[in-house]
């Protein structure tokens, strides 16, 4: 058991997050069938594909909301199980669609809450909100208000805000730009795309917007009926397409203004 | 562990919130007569008391309990000392099938004896006008046979008791077509009117007299007889035998009349039962009277009219009642909500049995807690508990299982562990649906805190007793307005604790 875990650190030194052959089944459907993949240590990997193709399970996974039928699931070398998850948890930050803000907490309880739990001094959360809120460019007199106050644009950012309050190494997003129009939504992805340059964190983001992925992602990975179909950059996958899904999956996306 | 230090502490609260004066223990015990709530047994009650006490023997009366299940219940279980029955009584609702003859036997079996009759009975019976039955010649309800013309009117628990018409038609053979229910006041209001002929009545009923009316004899003895005699626990005769030696002094010596009489003037005449009973064995036994009565017990404070201190003393039980039950059922409901919420196969039996607690009539509940806990506010307590226990516990399990599951997913995702995700955000996002429940138990609470009086628990219920049996509308509402106040104002009051108990988040439009 101890030379395993040796080599497995030795291995995966540069992967923070690995899976290796997990299949996760929920009741009768089969959501992920033994997939390989692993995201780089301050790389941003993007897993994208139609709905249904697993890409939010492999999320969970990550942050130990379910456990895999077969396979494991390693956090910076280590096995995710019911002993590491907590330490794996607070190297991790969450952003769901929507946000996931509990509505009974201002904004600013929301970042902070984890802090305050863990008994941070005041000042010391003081500190790391002024630079939260200068990294997200969220206007800080909406600190008080309420998530059914705030705009979705907003509540996104409140949602990174709280994500990355305990300074994690991981950033684990599922479609956190999914429910905004495009003017928001195009604002926000130039706003990740520099923090997640800057921060230098480990980032994987899931989504079904191919030029998003494009200009968020350093690796994208397109995931069909829960199965890896490729790995590459946008240009790789646009270039040398392994399957006809995977052309068939850029031409759904292209912008109507390209034939003009 | 936690659970047997919860039933420690609610048996700790109920004991020390009703258990009486310690001076109470000191003094000899004293005797402790019950009384059913209607009026000739509260004056039954209150003659006994003033006959015993004027011999010096300490007495308590519970006054205007509920009814003979109640009564009986609290003999059995060594409540009360006696109270005022009636032999048909008891061989048709607690001994069923016992035969009359039989009654002493089966009684004492029960560690219960009675005293020999008091010298009425308060049996069913058949009522005309006077001069319309001595116009007729009717004087026995065989009479009735031969007159079908006549017009019946009966109150319609007489018409559907298998005991009742049926039976007494069956027996006579009456011929009778025009056949009425109709309420008692109604009916006597058709004898004067010339509209009905003959009614049902109790044979020491006021109206007898004030209608002049002739009691038409059951000479094919249909009724059973409904002597009215003490029962008393059997232990009275060693225990106490001067107050079973006072007791038997009644025997034979309260005439039907006489207690014709006595209802008169108590629901006619608006006397006060004490006046009636003190008068009554003054000049009854007046050899027997070895000192003075006390003197009324201690006056209400002074400057403030009487029925202000009375409204200040229930409301003070009223609240205390539901005060206590709503905290204890908080105290047990909240966890049990939560339990049923965690643990879906656990929660199904949870809400059921809870659910079951709250279809069990609550006259059957009190009768229940008697031999368990007595008579007074304790078992009042439990019985309102067990009520509020539904709504508390539903709501706190629906308002848990209505959090949304991406968010509970976020909780666990941030780090937060089961108890810390249920304090910091599950119980806050349920708190309106819980506080909702809650408020619900209170409300019902202060409904049915006024049946409380039944057993002794006093509070708003008293009033409306007496008034329901003076058929005095003042007095019931004298609890009735009180308590629909108190239900307004604990609405208030919840909706005040809403404002600081549910964060602001979720009291703003969506």
């Amino acid at each position: 058991m101890t030379w395993t875990t040796t080599n497995d650190d030795d291995r995966s030194r540069a992967l923070m997050l690995e899976l290796a052959g997990v299949s996760k089944r929920f009741g009768a459907a089969e959501v992920l069938r033994g997939i390989d993949l692993s995201a780089a240590a301050g790389a941003t990997t993007v897993l994208i594909g139609p709905s249904g193709c697993g890409k939010s399970t492999v999320l969970r996974l990550m942050i130990g909301l379910i456990a895999p039928d077969a396979g494991v699931v390693r956090f910076d070398g280590r096995i995710v199980d019911a002993r590491t998850v907590a330490e794996v948890r607070a190297r991790s930050g969450y952003v769901i669609q929507d946000g996931g803000l509990f509505p009974h907490l201002d904004a600013r309880a929301n970042v902070v809450l984890m802090a305050r739990h863990r008994g941070w001094p005041g000042e010391k959360i003081q500190r790391r909100v002024d630079e939260l809120v200068q990294l997200t460019h969220f206007p800080g007199d909406a600190l008080a208000r309420y998530p059914v106050e705030l705009s979705g644009g907003q509540r996104q950012r409140v949602s990174l805000m709280r994500a990355l309050m305990l300074d994690p190494d991981v950033v684990l997003l599922d479609e956190p730009l999914g429910a905004l129009d495009p003017l928001i939504r195009a604002e926000l992805q130039a706003d990740l795309r520099r923090i997640f340059r800057d921060l230098k964190k480990t980032v994987v983001l899931v989504t079904h917007d191919l030029s998003e992925a494009g200009r968020l992602g350093d690796l994208i990975v397109l995931l069909r009926d829960g199965a890896i179909v490729q790995r590459g950059t946008l240009a790789e996958l646009a270039r040398a397409p392994r399957e006809t899904f995977v052309t068939d999956f850029i031409n759904a996306q292209r912008s109507p203004l390209e034939g003009l | 562990m936690r659970n047997t230090s919860l039933l420690a502490l609610i048996a700790l609260l109920i004991n020390s919130a009703c258990s009486e004066s310690p001076a109470r223990a000191a003094a000899p015990t004293p005797v402790r007569l019950g009384s059913k709530a209607f009026t000739e047994s509260v004056i039954l009650g209150e003659i006994a008391t003033a006959l015993l006490r004027a011999q010096g023997i300490p007495t308590i009366h519970r006054r205007q309990l509920g009814g003979t299940t109640i009564l009986f219940s609290a003999l059995t279980a060594g409540e009360i000392d006696a109270y005022p029955d009636y032999t048909g009584t008891l061989t048709q609702e607690i001994l069923r099938g016992t035969d009359q003859a039989a009654l002493p036997a089966a009684l004492a079996a029960r560690g219960v004896a009675m005293t020999a009759p008091l010298g009425f009975e308060d049996s069913y019976a058949l009522g005309m006008k006077s001069a319309r039955a001595t116009a007729l010649g009717i004087a026995r309800i065989s009479d009735l046979a031969s007159h079908p013309e006549l017009r019946l009117a009966f109150s319609s628990e007489f018409m559907a008791r298998a005991d009742g018409w049926p039976a007494l038609r069956a027996r006579y053979q009456l011929p009778q077509r025009n056949v009425r229910g109709v309420d008692h006041e109604v009916a006597y209001r058709g004898l004067e009117s010339g509209d009905a002929d003959v009614v049902d009545l109790y044979t020491t009923d006021p109206e007898i007299p004030e209608h002049d009316l002739r009691v038409l004899e059951d000479d094919r003895h249909q009724f059973p007889s409904y002597a009215a005699v003490f029962l008393y626990r059997a232990e009275l005769a060693t225990r106490a035998p001067a107050a079973l030696a006072a007791l038997r002094l009644l025997q034979g010596r309260i005439s039907t009349p006489a207690m014709i009489a006595l209802n008169a003037r108590a629901k006619r005449g608006k006397v006060p039962e004490t006046s009636l009973a003190a008068k009554f064995v003054a000049t009854t036994f007046p050899q027997s009277i070895e000192r003075a009565p006390p003197p009324p017990g201690p006056g209400l404070g002074a400057g403030s009219p009487p029925w202000l201190g009375d409204l200040a003393q229930r409301t003070v039980e009223h609240l205390f009642l539901v005060a206590v039950s709503l905290f204890l059922a908080i105290l047990v409901g909240l966890p049990l909500g939560i339990a049923a919420a965690r643990r879906p196969i656990l929660g199904r039996a949870i809400l059921a049995v809870t659910g079951i607690f709250q279809t069990i009539p609550s006259l059957a509940l009190l009768v229940f807690m008697i031999p368990l806990l007595g008579i007074g506010s304790a078992p009042a307590i439990v019985a309102l508990f067990l009520y509020s226990l539904l709504p508390i516990v539903r709501n706190t399990h629906a308002g848990l299982r209505g959090v949304p599951p991406p968010l509970r997913e976020v909780a666990t995702a941030l780090g937060l562990h089961a108890r810390a995700a249920l304090r910091l955000i599950e119980l806050p996002l349920a708190s309106p649906a819980i506080l909702a429940g809650i408020k619900t138990a209170a409300v019902i609470n202060v409904g049915t805190a006024t049946l409380g009086a039944l057993i002794g628990a006093g509070g708003y219920g008293q009033p409306i007793l007496t008034g329901i049996r003076l058929d005095d509308t003042r007095l019931i509402l004298e609890g009735a307005l009180p308590a629909a106040a108190l239900a307004l104002l604990v609405e208030r009051l919840f909706d005040l604790v809403e404002k600081l108990v549910v964060p602001r988040g979720l009291r703003l439009p969506g």
